[in-house]
């Protein structure tokens, strides 16, 4: 069976990010980039998969900038073996296009097997996945906690839904999106880090590709939330509770 | 200018996520329809249709989508919609609308806006970016729009009328290549984490698993979801669908009580949103208190019983 994981390079996870001052978007520049950590899941399980020998070759596939080669390096160094990057230059991607662009790609590799983080950390959007399914008519297991073979090929994925555990029988080729529970990814070994930098990586650009992925939505533009005051510091136990009860109004 | 809702219910009952869904729909025109896909749903249709601000109940009620697969699910609406007029399509931004809202939008040919917050005008919406540390306001260029809100944004319409109902027939099929095989519901007497109005969480400060005990008197207590932050998660205390946060869950109660968290960064961008926020530490320099409404310096250990005695 063989893998294309989709990784979104994004503003790591530590970082406190900063609102532009004229309001376009958020501060990137000499910012902390990292794989989006949800992806990094699916890394993960594709890299198990391969150890389990139920997958036989895991292609990462990232769409961005010349810069999203350091994100897909990171997925060949915890064991993938080649790498995609489509470029785009200029223009502000959106679902929808990624989408596209994810199922022009799975129309040349043929995997059975797509995977990806339920979401990104920075548009919180949380729909690529569900896109590329719809688009290439495969079985969606959004929000995977568990991946299981069955005998005749299918697979068992359990789901993270609200308020329990879903488990669905997709037939492959599907599209799995990771959820936070499915494992924890390790980090790249040394020796590991330097073998991916042999690996090939094949870049396509995404104007070969005539896809319209012209944006559909106009960021007006991007504000700070409102800010969260400082409160007060109280002396003990029963002052908190009936702060709680009296003040607040929530106990 | 007309919308449709895509109702959540578990079999039985509609969720509240639905009833707040209805209520960003009327900001966005007054004329607003639902959509209620399951099986034997009577009870389903019986409650909704007691529901305000609706015109129609429009339902579908096939064996077949008892389970809520999005792939049957969407062959339906995708149905239902052809040679209607709806401008509008709105989920709630659950694990079920986020499943299927997507699937809709692209079988339209357009791009979803996810998890709306605010809503200006038909066209204009604002949702957060960076687990709600930044918030972007959009203007959506398409001519139908397929949106999911965010339910704790928008207070759930009442239930005070009589609707009228209309079946719609399918002649559709079921997906061969998806199916259900269990449900098994969190085993917890607590509330669901990013639903539950009071939410108490424990750090690193808990210090071990077995310490989390302290924290269960006084969520049975106030009737409180139990959560923790990523570095008692990475520690192994507690199972990794607990962690509040950036990468965990997004929470947004009346109460959150942080104790034994220090405030990191991706910490604060998951509970930013809750009403109040209570929290219990040693250090008083811990970034958590410039977060807090309320906070008490000291040591938990010492703390907890106490407040637990105090809820009595």
């Amino acid at each position: 069976m063989k893998a294309l994981v989709c990784v979104k390079r994004v503003i790591d996870y530590n970082v406190k990010i900063r609102v532009k001052s004229d309001k376009t978007g958020v501060e990137t520049d000499n910012v902390k980039m990292s794989m989006n950590p949800f992806d990094e899941i699916a890394v993960e399980e594709a890299v198990r998969l391969k150890e389990n020998g139920l997958v036989s070759e895991i292609v990462i596939l990232s769409i961005g900038q010349d810069s999203s080669q350091e994100t897909i390096r990171t997925g060949l160094a915890m064991g993938a073996d080649r790498g995609i990057l489509v470029k785009v230059d200029d223009i502000l991607l959106e679902p929808l296009g990624v989408g596209k662009i994810i199922k022009e790609v799975c129309e040349k590799e043929n995997p059975e097997m797509i995977i990806m983080g339920k979401q990104a950390i920075d548009d919180d959007c949380n729909q690529t996945g569900q896109i590329v399914a719809t688009l290439t008519n495969y079985p969606q297991a959004t929000f995977a906690s568990e991946l299981k073979k069955n005998e005749d090929g299918t697979l068992n994925v359990t789901r993270e839904v609200d308020g329990g555990l879903e488990t669905i029988k997709v037939k492959i080729p599907c599209v799995v999106t990771t959820d936070l529970r499915l494992n924890e990814p390790r980090y790249a070994s040394l020796p590991n880090i330097m073998k991916a930098k042999q690996k090939k990586i094949e870049t396509i650009e995404s104007k070969d590709l005539n896809l319209d992925i012209s944006p559909r939505l106009e960021v007006l533009e991007v504000n700070d939330p409102p800010e969260r005051k400082a409160g007060i510091k109280v002396p003990d136990v029963s002052n908190l509770v009936e702060k709680l009860k009296n003040e607040a109004k929530v106990i | 200018m007309k919308s449709l809702v895509i109702i959540e219910h578990d079999g039985k009952n509609i969720k509240q996520t639905s009833l707040s869904t209805i209520t960003a729909a009327e900001q966005i025109s007054k004329d607003v329809e639902v959509l209620v896909l399951g099986s034997n749903i009577s009870g389903v249709l019986e409650n909704l249709k007691k529901t305000d601000i609706i015109s129609k109940v429009n339902y579908c009620d096939e064996d077949f989508l008892k389970h809520q697969i999005a792939e049957n699910l969407s062959e339906v609406i995708i149905s239902f919609l052809k040679d209607k007029e709806f401008t509008h399509i709105l989920l709630p931004s659950s694990t079920f609308g986020k499943n299927l809202g997507p699937k809709i939008a692209t079988i339209l040919d357009v791009q979803q806006i996810s998890d709306i917050i605010e809503i200006f005008d038909h066209e204009t919406f604002a949702r957060p970016i960076y687990a709600g540390n930044a918030i972007s306001k959009v203007k959506s260029k398409d001519s139908l729009k397929v949106i999911t809100v965010r339910p704790t944004c928008f207070e759930p319409c009442a239930q005070n009328s009589n609707v009228s109902d209309e079946k719609f027939e399918v002649s559709s099929n079921q997906s061969k290549s998806v199916e259900f095989v269990t449900y098994d519901q969190s085993e917890s007497d607590r509330p669901e984490l990013t639903s539950a109005k009071i939410v108490i969480s424990g750090g690193r400060g808990m210090q071990n698993g077995e310490n989390f005990k302290l924290l269960e008197g006084i969520a049975d207590k106030l009737g409180a979801a139990m959560g923790a932050s990523r570095a008692a998660v990475d520690a192994g205390f507690v199972p990794n669908d607990w962690q509040v946060g950036q990468t965990g869950k997004i929470v947004a109660p009346d109460l959150y009580i942080a104790v034994g968290i220090s405030g990191a960064i991706q910490h604060i961008a998951g509970i930013k949103d809750s009403k109040f926020i209570a929290c219990i530490n040693k250090d008083e320099e811990a970034p958590i208190f410039n977060f807090s409404d309320y906070g008490l310096v000291g040591d938990l250990f010492e703390i907890l019983p106490k407040l637990e005695n105090e809820l009595n």
